[in-house]
């Protein structure tokens, strides 16, 4: 990842991004540009590279051609199909330590709120072993109102959350982006967002 | 070097709760040295001989079974995904997941020693041997196994894999350990062994933890 | 310098440079071969310890040299795919790994045949040899991760990886063999270690070093070839040669 030292309004650039996987394409030649407070939509069908793309952009994945440059130096806020919480321990010493991997230090006052406004209000204390797969995805999602990374990379946020989730998500990212935040995310639902930037694998 | 503490805590604290990953390999530990008197018969004149060979191979394969599901869970469950995209260093973590293995497993059968050592009845200088060496020599055995776990992660057979990729690592402390106890019992002086498991150790400490973490990010890159 | 480095890292140039020079270097290593078993089976004196026992060295000892050398030789292009994200420099380690097993696999072999006449085992516990059993065991480690992670993007980085783990530990390995060995049975004589060889002995002997290496080379190429024009299949440039 190369750092972008320019200071200006784009957040992330990618350059003739190539990505092949058992001698197949996912992507060819990608070029994404995009600015703070803009949300960048990922679609394709399965088995496009969607996650993949996410996952080049977050920095987990290094075996791909092409450049990507971030505009910030931070990793970002990355939430992927596995849900990152451990069964072992509970909702909120889970919290802790993502807190603590990414250098914020929060309140166990902090911890409690963002767990009530996931919902999950009341089960600070258990184990996420006893959750349902909801109520764990729910665990990693209240990062969203914890930490303070400036980009969220967000793979499928919505699966396995219910109606009420789903709205609160999107407020939460609409004031991420009002906040001069940027977001890559894909989804199977359509949700509304302003600054919205649509990109289709095939 | 908070976020070490952090590591330990954390790790410490799912090995209390899911108590299974750390005493299976130590009950297995246990069996196998058990079965080497079955095997060789209840006359006592040779098991002070080969006592230092059984339990030091005994750790060795008990360190590579509990090694083999060190970072499976956070890989599996995607805490993995966190530690890598994280402000910390990442060798931090992984320190700090390599000592909370050690404590469950190699420090565990450090302390279970002199009783085995007591079974093959090796005089008391072996058995204070044994103990040195295997203290110095497991965390080598910990650091060398972790650089196996982190490459196979995510792959079918990965226990079977890593035993063939981490056992050939672990002769020159299997040497260097059993000589010296050989040493301890024979009556002679063991600095100079300890001086160089100890040396083991250090080069250990400096290069596995990076070998280890560049392993992770190449496993999670799929 | 740069640009010749990855020009000639790029599979296409590779291909076409070796395509040109194989012929020459199959040559080279046919004779250098023949003239190496010709002369170390015809017309070496019987060594006079071990007779004509003697002349398996001329095989034993080359490729028991080439299987360090095809180690080390692996462990470089695993430095430059790592550093320089070369591709060609997986497909050579790739390559290199099954011909350094089966090297490594003909000097235990051979060291086992000598040993018999000349120990009257099998096997002997010699440091050597044990050493050459370990370094078997790091090439079929080597192998196993590769197969285990076919299809997978990150194979040839996790190849890489652990040969330079292995490399590493390769001198620490060899070092405690040795002691080990010195340490359990001391004063035993080594078969290759004699204090001076005479020319007539050492002098086919480098000839079947130098072929060994050749053939080596040769083998290795082959392959390499063949794993590009694999890896490539769907490129122009192999779509037009193979038409």
């Amino acid at each position: 990842m190369v750092l972008n030292t320019q200071m200006n309004k784009t957040m992330l650039e990618t350059q003739q991004l190539t990505c092949e996987r058992n001698h197949r394409f996912l992507f060819q030649d990608l070029s994404i540009s995009l600015n703070k407070g803009e949300v960048l939509q990922v679609d394709g069908a399965n088995g496009a590279g969607k996650s993949t793309l996410l996952k080049i952009l977050a920095g987990l994945y290094e075996d791909f051609e092409g450049e990507v440059m971030w505009q910030v130096e931070d990793y970002p806020l990355y939430i992927g199909h596995k849900v990152g919480v451990k069964d072992a321990m509970s909702a909120r010493e889970n919290l802790m330590w993502l807190a603590d991997l990414q250098a914020t230090e929060v309140s166990q006052g902090d911890i409690d709120s963002a767990l009530a406004k996931v919902s999950l209000a009341g089960y600070e204390d258990v184990l996420c072993g006893e959750m349902s797969e909801g109520q764990r995805k729910r665990v990693n999602l209240a990062r969203l109102f914890l930490l303070h990374n400036p980009v969220w990379i967000l793979d499928e946020p919505f699966s396995a959350i219910d109606k009420e989730g789903v709205a609160c998500i999107t407020d939460r990212i609409k004031e991420h982006l009002s906040d001069a935040g940027t977001v890559i995310l894909t989804s199977h639902q359509t949700v509304e967002f302003p600054n919205i930037q649509s990109l289709t694998l095939s | 070097m908070n976020i070490l503490l952090a590591t330990i805590r954390r790790d410490l604290l799912q090995h209390v709760r899911r108590p299974a990953d750390i005493v299976n390999p130590l009950v297995f530990f246990l069996i196998v040295i058990s079965l080497f008197p079955l095997g060789i018969g209840p006359s006592a004149g040779t098991f002070n001989e080969i006592a230092a060979g059984v339990i030091w191979v005994a750790v060795l394969l008990a360190t590579l079974l509990s090694i083999d599901v060190m970072f499976k869970s956070d890989y599996e469950d995607g805490a993995l995904e966190q530690m890598v995209l994280s402000k910390q260093p990442l060798i931090l973590v992984v320190l700090g997941k390599l000592i909370a293995q050690w404590l469950v497993s190699g420090l565990l059968m450090t302390l279970m020693s002199p009783l085995f050592a007591l079974m093959f009845f090796v005089s008391s200088d072996g058995i204070l041997a044994i103990a040195m060496a295997l203290l110095l020599g497991t965390p080598t055995m910990v650091l060398l196994g972790s650089i196996g776990a982190a490459l196979t992660l995510g792959l079918k057979n990965g226990g079977v894999l890593i035993a063939i990729l981490v056992l050939p690592l672990y002769i020159p402390v299997l040497i260097l350990g059993t000589a010296m106890v050989d040493a301890a019992v024979g009556g002679s002086s063991y600095t100079g062994h300890m001086l160089w498991l100890g040396a083991l150790l250090l080069v250990t400490i400096g290069l596995a933890p990076i070998a280890t973490q560049a392993s992770i990010r190449i496993s999670l890159s799929q | 310098m740069w640009n010749w480095f990855h020009k000639l890292g790029s599979p296409k140039t590779f291909y076409a440079i070796s395509g040109s020079l194989l012929p020459y270097f199959c040559v080279l290593a046919g004779i250098m071969l023949v003239a190496g078993v010709v002369w170390a089976l015809g017309f070496v004196p019987p060594d006079y310890q071990q007779g004509h026992t003697v002349r398996i060295m001329y095989v034993h000892v080359p490729s028991a040299i080439l299987a360090q050398s095809s180690y080390m030789m692996m462990a470089a292009a695993g430095v430059v795919y790592l550093v320089w994200r070369i591709k060609l420099a997986d497909i050579a380690l790739q390559c290199a790994a099954p011909i350094g097993t089966g090297l490594t696999f003909l000097a235990l072999i051979t060291g086992a045949i000598w040993g018999k006449p000349t120990w009257g085992t099998w096997w002997v516990w010699d440091a050597r040899l044990t050493s050459t059993l370990v370094l078997l065991f790091l090439f079929v480690g080597v192998m196993a991760l590769r197969s285990a992670m076919s299809g997978k993007a990150s194979a040839g980085r996790a190849t890489a990886m652990l040969v330079l783990v292995g490399v590493m530990n390769l001198p620490i390995i060899k070092y405690s063999v040795d002691w080990w060995f010195t340490l359990h049975q001391p004063s035993s004589f080594s078969l290759t270690e004699k204090p001076s060889m005479p020319p007539e002995m050492w002098m086919p002997l480098l000839v079947m070093v130098l072929g060994f290496y050749l053939f080596f080379f040769c083998v290795w190429m082959l392959r390499i070839r063949t794993e590009i024009l694999n890896r490539e299949y769907r490129s122009r440039w192999v779509r037009e040669l193979v038409q």
